[in-house]
């Protein structure tokens, strides 16, 4: 709540507030590039009608006066929302996503749409037809991705808080890299109406903020049931059950760090981070044990065949006969739809397109889709086991530190490889948290804890001791 | 040689009111295109399906209606394919392989004839927009999509390779738009409302299969191509192909559209956005239980209830319409058994006389119960009567109207009737010798009177007069 104060109602009124958010962006902007849109006019319009309502005691939102950078791949009425895409360029989507309704009904200030890999595939931002945004701490750096457009806008305070969308780590992977808080939530609990779908059964929205108590309150304004997503968690199931019992804070928590995600593939001096941050914590109400889960192991690669199964099916819309992007005509169908999506879509999404289609064909399925869908439950099976005796799964979030842009883009293998601890909260459905937990060279290191399905207030919990015992000295970006 | 025909039929949830997934308005027939869209049925980015119970509930109903297995689980999956007439390029639909469950499997309908025809399974899915060419297919400069259809609820009821000629699919076809009207789920006269592939195989031998076609007639039509078309192809020694063929209405034959080997390979995997739906016993027992009345039950209903003939009751049980239009003759009061007579008998061969259907607004219950309640008031007689039913369904005139107009009130006169009888009596001198030995001879003196009024003198009085002059013939 300290950083809340200081920084957002430090001003005399909320049009002051954004108009100071409005000169910072313009100044940082150029070299971070964390939006696609800015809405400068309709933010100041929306905070002078909040002063107003303020000065007439009716304002009543749990975010009035806070500016929100909201993904682009979140619908907005009639603010165009591109995915970061060609293909999208100028849609125009005529309704809101559900979440942006509650943020209005909070009060917040949509402050504008953020830079993001294209359809959200990708974890480096560098996908985006609009070109890459850049780490705050090193703009040399990649700020992690897809939403790396919210985690560079957060972190740069060019937003008081962000919506990203976490596909496979697409929020936890830009909080990390970008030195802030990241919440995965379980899946069901925040309505995707309006969130363009790249892989339906594993994406949440999720909020990004700069402390642990901003997250938790763009969580709790996003949370609920929403009638129009049928997969939206029914109110009367969002009591704790058996496994999210445990949202009460016990003595101690009794935190799991699996083996599997330790060692190869992991930069040493982020595993050091982390299990120094760790064993920190034990010194206060953390139990720290290390353990199996061995169908971690088979997680990347599931992760992948479902979620670019389900990309090739969704993606599939964009044929440029509705809106959108669209070629001229090309003597019949086939040539006209190849042509269209040849030109709309980048070369990252092409690639997943290609594999999903694949994965899906007859003779393939059984041997990728299916076997995929069997890890799966065979991953939630062994979650819903250790959650029997932890309370959190714990590690670090990001196997490596933001590397250099252009770095990897070369390597879609290698860049694929950085989803390796985020994947199994989507796998899983589970929520899960990213937290700093310490700096390398002035780059961010980020913690994940993860808890049992509707355990968001659990990983807050948790989350905000750290924060407390930490203490982090987090560089100045202040440029 | 041994023919084997399997029907995949597609019938639109027309009473739904409003489509699969979102809240559009169903009712879209006469409306501009593309009035009836949402962004949910157009597929827009971020939109979500959402599952519109009733659906599920007509479903069911058909299920039951048709004998199938509810399935206590049942998944909706994609199949993927590019065509402009769907918003998504996938369309939400069932799958009866992999993981995938249909609402309902198995199943059977019992023809008249005395024929079962097995159902292997009914899956719920969404139909695709209209494509409107501007001329046909093959010439149009232009293809104009209507979305309005898009979205619309179908179910899709796949037979078993049961039927053995192109006569009994159409009887087929026409028994289950019968059950679906029972239903209330689906309305068959509504133009496209029915749609119909069909495959079908000579001697064991390769599967054709022919897409759209409009009606049962055509249905009939296409397949009775298809197998002679078959057969010359074999009396020839040349192999039939596998393939899907197209048929062409205007020329009446079948084209083919695509051969094995492009057939697409769909990429069905489970719909990510609606999660698997749990049909309980309870819920399937709430649908039987809420059931209208089936045409088994009505025939026997008739017959124990309203002693309506056997056969009739049967005839009169088959349609809903037919039943609606006989049960509404009762409930305003009419004797069932003289109704059903008139109905099965007169009514039906006047329809077909005159080509009109039972939907036509000329014909009306309130004027058969008019009708008959002319003929039990002694004021026309049965022969005049079916003059004045044929009359009244050519010209929409209720039947006391026409009887006022054209005179066609019995003569029951009495004075004017007995001199008319005379009149008889002096120009048949014959015939009354005769008649009163010869019974023939009587009615022969009866329908002169009746001739000399056009039918108009009331048969029962004249039939009295006459035998009392006979009576009163003194015998020299």
């Amino acid at each position: 709540m300290a950083r809340l104060m200081e920084y957002s109602f430090k001003e005399a009124s909320i049009e002051e507030h954004v108009a100071k958010l409005i000169e910072r962006i313009s100044r940082l902007e150029p070299e971070i590039h964390a939006y696609i849109t800015v809405l400068e006019e309709q933010a100041l319009q929306k905070a002078k009608r909040l002063d107003d309502a303020l000065n007439k005691g009716v304002a009543k939102g749990k975010l009035t006066g806070m500016t929100v950078a909201v993904k682009d791949n979140i619908c907005t009425k009639g603010v165009r929302t591109t995915c970061g895409s060609r293909m999208l360029l100028n849609f125009n989507p005529p309704y809101d996503a559900t979440v942006i309704n509650q943020l209005e009904a909070q009060g917040a200030i949509i402050i504008g749409k953020t830079n993001m890999d294209e359809f959200a595939m990708g974890n480096s931002t560098e996908t985006s037809y609009f070109g890459p945004t850049r780490n705050p701490f090193d703009p040399s750096r990649v700020p992690g991705g897809s939403s790396g457009g919210s985690g560079g806008a957060v972190a740069a305070e060019m937003a008081d808080l962000a919506l990203g969308s976490d596909t496979g780590g697409s929020v936890r992977c830009p909080a990390s890299f970008c030195g802030v808080v990241g919440l995965k939530p379980t899946y069901g609990a925040v309505s995707r109406y309006g969130l363009i779908s790249y892989a339906n059964s594993l994406e949440q929205i999720g909020p990004m903020a700069r402390t642990v108590e901003m997250c938790k309150l763009l969580f709790e304004a996003i949370a609920g049931h929403d009638p129009l997503d049928g997969t939206s968690i029914p109110e009367e199931l969002r009591r704790p059950t058996e496994l999210g019992s445990r949202t009460e804070r016990r003595s101690k928590f009794k935190v799991l760090v699996p083996a599997q995600i330790l060692g190869e593939g992991t930069d040493e001096r982020v595993e050091k981070a982390v299990l120094n941050a760790l064993s920190e914590m034990e010194m206060v109400e953390f139990e720290v044990r290390s353990g199996d889960l061995p169908s971690l192991s088979a997680a990347l690669p599931a992760y992948y065949v479902i979620a670019m199964s389900e990309a090739s099916s969704n993606l599939a819309r964009y044929d440029g006969v509705r809106y959108g992007h669209q070629s001229p005509w090309k003597h019949d169908w086939d040539e006209t739809y190849s042509a269209t999506r040849a030109e709309g879509f980048g070369v990252e999404v092409k690639r997943r397109i290609i594999l999903g289609t694949y994965t899906l064909s007859a003779g393939y399925y059984h041997k990728y889709y299916v076997k995929a869908q069997k890890v799966r439950t065979l991953l939630i099976t062994e979650f819903k086991e250790a959650f029997k005796r932890f309370d959190l799964i714990a590690g670090p979030t990001m196997p490596i530190l933001p590397f250099r842009i252009g770095e990897k883009v070369k390597d879609p293998l290698e860049m694929y490889m950085c989803d390796v601890d985020t994947v199994p909260a989507n796998l899983t459905g589970f929520p899960a948290i990213t937290i700093p937990c310490g700096f390398i060279e002035g780059l961010p290191v980020g913690l994940q804890l993860i808890a049992p399905p509707l355990g968001e207030e659990l990983l807050f919990q948790a989350a905000r001791l750290f924060e407390e015992e930490l203490s982090l000295r987090v560089p100045r970006i202040n440029r | 040689m041994d023919v084997k025909i399997g029907l995949e039929i597609h019938c639109q949830l027309t009473n739904l009111r409003t489509k699969l997934f979102c809240n559009c308005s169903s009712d879209y027939r006469g409306d501009e295109p593309n009035t009836h869209i949402c962004p949910i049925c157009m597929g827009l980015p971020g939109t979500l399906p959402l599952l519109n119970e009733k659906a599920l509930e007509d479903g069911v109903a058909v299920a039951l209606a048709l004998n199938s297995e509810i399935q206590p689980k049942m998944t909706f999956y994609r199949k993927n394919y590019f065509y402009p007439d769907m918003p998504k390029n996938f369309q939400i639909s069932q799958f009866d392989g992999g993981d995938g469950v249909p609402i309902a499997k198995g199943g059977f309908v019992d023809l008249d004839v005395g024929r079962r025809i097995k159902i292997r399974r009914i899956q719920i899915e969404e139909d695709p927009a209209k494509l409107v060419y501007s001329g046909t297919i093959d010439t149009a400069e232009e293809v104009l999509i209507d979305y309005n259809r898009a979205g619309i609820a179908l179910v899709e009821i796949v037979t078993e390779p049961d039927i053995r000629t192109p006569r009994e699919a159409r009887l087929f076809l026409q028994k289950l738009r019968d059950i679906l009207e029972f239903l209330g789920v689906s309305d068959g006269s509504l133009e496209g409302s029915m749609r119909c592939d069909a495959n079908i195989s000579l001697g064991g031998g390769t599967r054709v299969e022919i897409k759209n076609i409009s009606s049962f007639k055509e249905v009939e039509r296409a397949l009775r191509f298809e197998i002679t078309r078959q057969k010359r192809l074999s009396a020839e020694g040349l192999t039939v192909q596998r393939e899907t063929r197209h048929w062409d209405e205007s020329r009446r034959i079948t084209v083919s559209l695509r051969v094995k080997e492009t057939e697409e390979d769909y990429r069905y995997f489970p719909e990510p956005d609606i999660m698997p739906v749990v049909v309980s016993e309870q819920y399937v027992d709430a649908v039987r239980g809420a059931l209208p009345e089936l045409p088994h039950r009505k025939k026997d209903r008739y017959v124990e209830d309203l002693n309506v003939p056997v056969q009739n009751a049967a005839i009169l049980s088959r349609n809903l319409r037919l039943s609606q239009l006989f049960e509404r003759c009762v409930g305003l009061g009419a004797d069932p058994v003289e109704a059903s007579n008139w109905i099965v008998g007169d009514l039906l061969s006047y329809l077909r006389e005159l080509d009109l259907s039972l939907e036509d607004p000329k014909v009306r219950a309130e004027h058969l119960v008019e009708m008959l309640r002319l003929i039990e008031d002694g004021l026309i007689s049965g022969k005049i009567a079916k003059e004045v039913l044929l009359e009244s369904l050519k010209t929409g005139k209720s039947p006391k109207r026409i009887v006022e107009e054209r005179g066609l009130m019995k003569i029951g006169d009495e004075e004017l009737l007995e001199r008319l009888v005379e009149e008889v009596f002096r120009e048949n001198r014959r015939a009354v010798l005769d008649a009163r030995l010869n019974e023939e001879a009587v009615n022969y003196l009866i329908g002169q009177v009746m001739k000399k009024t056009a039918g108009k003198a009331d048969p029962v009085l004249t039939s009295k007069l006459v035998r009392l002059k006979l009576s009163q013939i003194e015998v020299g």
